[in-house]
């Protein structure tokens, strides 16, 4: 029953950033502008998370910083995309490029560290939140343990990446922003007949993409760790790419996507190398493969079918 | 109005601005870190193109981005973005150093070569085959399987590496050392000709291989039919569909080419370099050939010119790092980050600048020769 527990905590730890980046995903690939720049964004917002709660002790300035440099990062990817009518593809690889480059050269030239930032005070950085009656629930059987030790005590950017799956639902299907922001994604010329701006609708799509972008990198750096490392968002960002196209652009199947992959890297951290019987030792590369095996699966059509919106990648011209 | 540019604009005047910029955006991050970017661009021009070694390390360096470009160039002509240049290479490896290590003890140089070549070219077509076939037949987007594809050629490398691969008693993830059967001869002596001395640099035969691949890829794509087919199927494909030209072949067979050219990449730091099969030896050249093919407008010249510019990057970056402490290699990083975010992502940002210009500019000289007239 601990074990249980305890790789269910992780399993809750490690799939934050990836529900957070996901949805990020989602909002701008439903309004129709790929992003594979995901991970870019994720590191530019821990870099900048890091770098200001360093330097000034805060972790709120540290968040805010990170959604800035997120959101910067999400309007470059904008411009190209939306108003100079790029290849979104390659925008997003040019994102991912100057987000790796740039944090460790910056990172360097501040800190001299060797592109890491200095190691964080507890009071700089997010620590967990004990929910009410945490205490008085420690001594109940069973749901006594799983209210304590699974679902008091993350912190609070955790609770923000949960909360945003029913909200981020609420949004795109019960809104008129939504509703534009997901008709802009198939059918922008019709939104544009009905007098919408298609460009207005796309960029606040990105934005949103930012800032939640901005959120998984702060936790990740400021939350998770209490630093900034070199590339240590390695490959999330895809895998929260994977989840998306896994969930088939929803949100709640967003969230299942990524507890599940989050459950595959938690079993992989603590079964690594253990005989387990039967099966034997499974491979560590495996198991850390197994988010992009099966979203591959899924895309050969052995697992349903994911249809990405229609106009995704595809810039839209108003007159031809 | 007319919304075309002059060819020569379009072909060397729009690459030329946007690389200008990128550039000039590289110069003021060198400055954000306070050092002076005339005096890195002056390094870095030295340290690539100097000294007989630094242009050794330069063109050994161009060989592995001149395949990954060459790469996905093929692909783009048939509309198909191949971001899995990474993976295929790093496969592609595998297949290299199969036939390596079965013959490097029984065969000379010149015939494990050949057979390497086809070993790598087959292994990186065969990772480009999976993507390719969801692409053609499922409509599944081949970028993300691609990205798919490099996670997991990285995974299944190292398990290899660490595991089968090893010798026996070694600790490093690496296979053995390639006897001469399994080593490419150096261009020292090409170099030699021109009076220079390579030194320790790495650059060997398959230098050659790479420029014998860039003409046949333009040979491919505007001298055979099914180069034809290809960019038909890439400029508008209901169009190629309704000529006859069978789409699912056509998309299959492009990336198969596409794989087997940066499945190639691997001869030259598996055979010419380290003499065998390094953990990450690709260290994402895949994704440098995007920016290449970008650079080069997907010709084989315009990638060979850019794949050596990359090179010089990639050298003089080196001794760049080496002489300013405020600049790390990743500075190389950032410059290739911001030559694709404005050669490739921006292309379109001054055209219609530069076309007004164009307008204006004719105009003007039709209404001198109506005045002279």
């Amino acid at each position: 029953m601990d074990l249980i527990i305890q790789l269910l905590d992780t399993t809750v730890r490690l799939s934050v950033p990836l529900l957070l980046a996901c949805l990020a995903g989602l909002y701008s690939e439903r309004s129709g502008v790929f992003d594979i720049g995901l991970e870019g964004k994720m590191l530019g917002g821990a870099f900048g998370a890091a770098a200001i709660a360093a330097t000034t002790g805060s972790a709120w300035l540290g968040l805010l910083s990170g959604i800035a440099v997120a959101v910067a990062l999400s309007l470059i990817h904008g411009f190209a995309s939306i108003t100079s009518r790029g290849n979104q593809i390659v925008s997003g690889v040019a994102i991912n490029f100057v987000a790796a480059g740039l944090t460790v050269l910056l990172g360097q030239s501040w800190f001299g560290l060797g592109g890491k930032t200095p190691q964080l005070p507890k009071t700089a950085r997010f620590s967990p939140i004990e929910l009410p009656f945490a205490e008085a629930m420690a001594d109940v059987p069973v749901i006594g343990q799983i209210y304590v030790e699974l679902i008091s005590g993350h912190n609070i950017l955790a609770y923000v990446a949960f909360l945003m799956v029913p909200l981020t639902w609420w949004v795109l299907f019960r809104t008129r922003f939504g509703l534009r922001l997901r008709a802009v994604g198939e059918n922008p010329a019709a939104v544009d007949t009905a007098g919408i701006s298609v460009v207005w609708a796309r960029y606040r799509a990105v934005i949103i993409c930012g800032i939640l972008c901005g959120i998984a990198g702060t936790y990740l750096s400021i939350a998770q760790s209490a630093g900034f490392g070199r590339d240590m968002t390695a490959g999330k960002g895809f895998i929260a790419l994977a989840a998306l196209i896994f969930a088939k652009w929803k949100p709640v199947n967003a969230m299942f996507a990524c507890l599940l992959f989050g459950f595959l890297e938690a079993l992989d951290i603590r079964f690594q190398g253990v005989e387990l019987p039967i099966i034997g030792v499974i491979p560590v590369q495996l198991m850390q493969a197994l988010p992009y095996i099966l979203t591959v699966i899924l895309l050969a059509g052995f697992i349903g079918k994911a249809i990405p919106p229609k106009a995704g990648g595809i810039p839209y011209v108003k007159e031809r | 109005m007319k919304n075309e540019l002059p060819k020569w604009a379009d072909y060397g005047l729009i690459p030329l601005i946007n690389l200008a910029i990128a550039f000039t955006v590289s110069g003021l991050v060198v400055l954000f870190v306070g050092e002076s970017p005339i005096e890195a661009a002056k390094l870095l021009l030295r340290g690539s193109l100097g000294y007989g070694e630094g242009i050794g390390f330069t063109l050994f360096h161009a060989t592995n981005f001149i395949f990954t470009g060459l790469a996905v160039a093929v692909a783009f002509h048939c509309g198909l973005f191949n971001i899995g240049g990474e993976g295929q290479a790093y496969i592609g490896g595998l297949g290299a150093a199969i036939v390596c290590l079965t013959l490097d003890t029984v065969t000379p140089w010149w015939i494990t070569f050949p057979l390497a070549i086809a070993a790598s070219a087959l292994f990186g077509a065969a990772w480009a085959l999976i993507p390719a076939w969801l692409q053609a037949k499922r409509g599944s987007h081949v970028v993300i399987t691609t990205i798919m594809f490099n996670f997991i050629a990285a995974s299944v490398m190292v398990y290899l590496l660490t595991g089968m691969l090893r010798p026996q008693g070694s600790m490093a993830p690496q296979t053995r050392t390639f006897e001469v059967g399994g080593q490419i001869p150096k261009l020292d002596f090409m170099m030699d000709w021109f009076g220079m001395d390579i030194g320790g640099a790495p650059l060997n035969l398959s230098f050659l291989v790479a420029l014998v691949a860039a003409f046949l890829v333009w040979v491919l794509i505007w001298r055979t039919k099914f180069g034809y087919e290809l960019r038909t199927m890439g400029t508008s494909p209901t169009a190629a569909v309704y000529a006859g030209i069978p789409p699912v072949k056509t998309v299959v067979i492009t990336m198969l080419i596409s794989g087997a050219l940066a499945g190639m990449m691997a001869l030259n730091p598996v055979m010419g370099e380290q003499a065998r099969v390094e953990l990450d030896f690709v260290a994402g050249a895949g994704f440098v050939g995007i920016a290449v093919a970008l650079m080069g407008r997907s010709h084989p010249v315009g990638i060979v010119i850019a794949g050596i510019l990359f090179g010089m990057l990639y050298q003089g970056g080196a001794e760049l790092a080496f002489d300013m402490p405020n600049i790390s290699r990743d500075m190389i990083i950032v410059i290739q980050g911001l030559v694709i975010l404005f050669a490739g992502a921006l292309e379109h940002m001054f055209r219609p600048a530069l076309i007004n210009f164009f307008e204006i500019l004719s105009i003007n000289s039709k209404s001198s020769s109506k005045g002279a007239a």
